[in-house]
């Protein structure tokens, strides 16, 4: 039975530097169904950014296996487009050229330029940056330059959107905004997405599972939490719902009874 | 206190008058003006009155009977229309600094052009591979300290022709530069630009444009600004062997039939325009690497 539309089967991971091997990840499994949104939590250094760079195909595991639709993936393509950290929108081209280039790499033979056209600025007015499509990414803010690398993902037309810790560096307002506008993007089309964070209240906002790591070397998945709260979300309601109260203390159980972050534990 | 000073040197003397005129019309104009008038008294007026001075200790030590060098009234009045007029043709051997400067660059944009070319790929290469970098690295550390004219006999006995070794020679001095500048700069490219092109999937061709000239453009355009510079240097110590029109070849000629005012003549029109090239491509540098950094 492999229906499973991204399935994570027995994946280890680990880095060997001369004669030292270090385990990073160990029996990760998990499989994700077809528009679900997955967070995955855990303390810094537990390898949650490695987790997503083996699924983007920009590392290879090491042993194990992850399929995409009963595929393997081994290399890095734009059916797994990734909204990174610190966005990585290249700094010499204007907003609407950074989404141009994923779309014409993409789309260049299947879509007309007017075509192409269309649907840069559709991704531009999806995460409402179409106002600031002639800027260079440092005339704008860090909360736009995330929301153009979110557009210049989606407009890949991926089949798994993976977010990397997206908005850590973001201050708490700006953040929220962009919760509501990836909320709305999930709600609108439906994508598969998996999202790392180490923010509690980001992970049960917007997950439909959260999946807890334990701490690393070694690391692997403590506990899966499904979140059943009913969407849309709204932050404001949400915040005395008595399943987002649960959801939320059994996360931060997990994180700080029973895995707490035992710094440089080398 | 300048005025007084100069009175002894009547040639230098205009150029200081000139520029204390330029200051008290300031207040009166309007704003551009005093704009222009404060870029003239800090940018403008200090290198003119150095160099006044300079001129000035060089007349006083030179002038005497029996001194070694002229002193720049010499030059003046017996080179002046060297100075003058860059651009007359008598005949073929004997023409203008100015046309001896472009005979001159042309080489330059011949050498310097095809080491940008090859120095840019070569580099680029070599930033992209850790092992090919370890192998040629000191290859080229050696070589890039060999001095321009070391080159020449070599390249003389390989192209049998005075054109192509002068142009080999910019092309071999200037090149180095080029390549350990654009290594360094593609090696320099964050991973975060690489993870892009990885899930993009962008081919060598186009990672090569789309990303990697425009992330290694500062480090590719200071090693151009220094190559340029060697260049220069180059030109000159091979034109003096080579011959030609050129502007070495004249210093070389001008030495062999004792025309010492000619030779600074021509030093003045070398160091100007070696000075415009190296603005020139720090300046192209600038505009194309606008934006690289945030």
């Amino acid at each position: 039975m492999d229906q499973s539309y991204l399935k994570i089967d027995r994946v280890f991971k680990s880095y060997s530097k001369g004669p030292k091997t270090t385990e990073v990840l160990a029996d990760i499994r998990l499989t994700i169904d077809k528009g679900e949104f997955v967070s995955i939590i855990g303390h810094s250094g537990c390898g949650k950014s490695t987790l997503l760079n083996l699924i983007a195909g920009l590392t290879v595991v090491t042993t194990g296996a992850i399929k995409l639709e009963g595929r393997e993936v081994n290399a890095p393509g734009p059916d797994r487009a990734v909204v990174f950290q610190n966005h990585s929108l290249l700094p010499w081209l204007s907003v609407y050229d950074n989404v141009k280039l994923a779309v014409s790499k993409v789309f260049g033979s299947k879509k007309t330029k007017a075509e192409r056209h269309d649907w840069i600025m559709q991704n531009l007015d999806l995460v409402q940056m179409t106002h600031a499509s002639d800027k260079r990414p440092g005339e704008i803010s860090g909360g736009m330059r995330q929301r153009v690398g979110i557009a210049r993902a989606l407009a890949m037309e991926p089949k798994i959107l993976l977010l990397d810790e997206p908005f850590g560096a973001l201050d708490a307002l700006t953040r929220a905004h962009l919760q509501d506008a990836v909320m709305d993007i999930h709600a609108r089309l439906g994508n598969t997405m998996i999202m790392i964070t180490h923010d509690v209240d980001e992970a049960v906002l917007l997950a439909d599972r959260i999946v807890m790591m334990t701490n690393g070397p070694a690391a692997t998945i403590g506990d899966v939490l499904p979140v059943a709260i009913p969407r849309p979300r709204d932050r404001i309601a949400l915040a005395s719902h008595p399943d987002y109260v649960r959801a939320r203390e059994a996360v931060l159980r997990f994180l700080y009874e029973r895995h707490r972050f035992v710094e440089a534990a080398e | 206190m300048n005025v007084t000073v100069l009175k002894p040197a009547p040639s230098p003397a205009p150029k200081p008058a000139a520029q204390v005129l330029a200051l008290p019309v300031v207040a009166k104009r309007p704003q551009w003006i005093a704009g222009l008038g404060r870029v003239l008294g800090e940018s403008v007026a200090p290198p003119v009155v150095v160099l006044g001075v300079l001129l000035l200790i060089w007349q006083i030590a030179f002038s005497g009977a029996g001194s070694g060098l002229p002193a720049p009234t010499d030059v003046w009045e017996q080179s002046r229309e060297l100075i003058t007029s860059p651009f007359f043709v008598y005949g073929t051997q004997d023409i203008g600094l100015g046309w001896r400067v472009l005979t001159s660059l042309e080489r330059v944009a011949y050498g310097f052009g095809l080491a940008a070319v090859v120095g840019v790929l070569v580099g680029a290469i070599l930033g992209q591979s850790a092992l090919m970098m370890r192998g040629f690295d000191p290859i080229f550390q050696v070589l890039r300290t060999v001095p321009p004219l070391a080159w020449l006999p070599i390249s003389l006995a390989a192209f049998m022709d005075s054109g192509p070794s002068a142009i080999f020679v910019i092309f071999i001095t200037a090149i180095w530069p080029i390549i350990i500048n654009t290594a360094a700069g593609v090696r320099a490219i964050p991973q975060d630009y690489r993870n892009v092109a990885a899930v993009l999937r962008l081919n060598q061709i186009e990672f090569f444009f789309k990303i990697m000239v425009p992330s290694a453009a500062p480090y590719i355009f200071s090693g151009l600004r220094i190559g340029v510079g060697l260049s220069w240097l180059a030109i000159v110590a091979a034109e003096m062997l080579t011959g030609g029109v050129g502007i070495g070849f004249f210093i070389w000629d001008a030495w062999n039939s004792s025309r010492l005012t000619d030779i600074i003549v021509a030093l003045v029109y070398i160091g100007l325009t070696g000075f415009v090239l190296d603005r020139l491509v720090g300046w192209i540098g600038r505009v194309v690497s606008r934006g690289t950094t945030e």
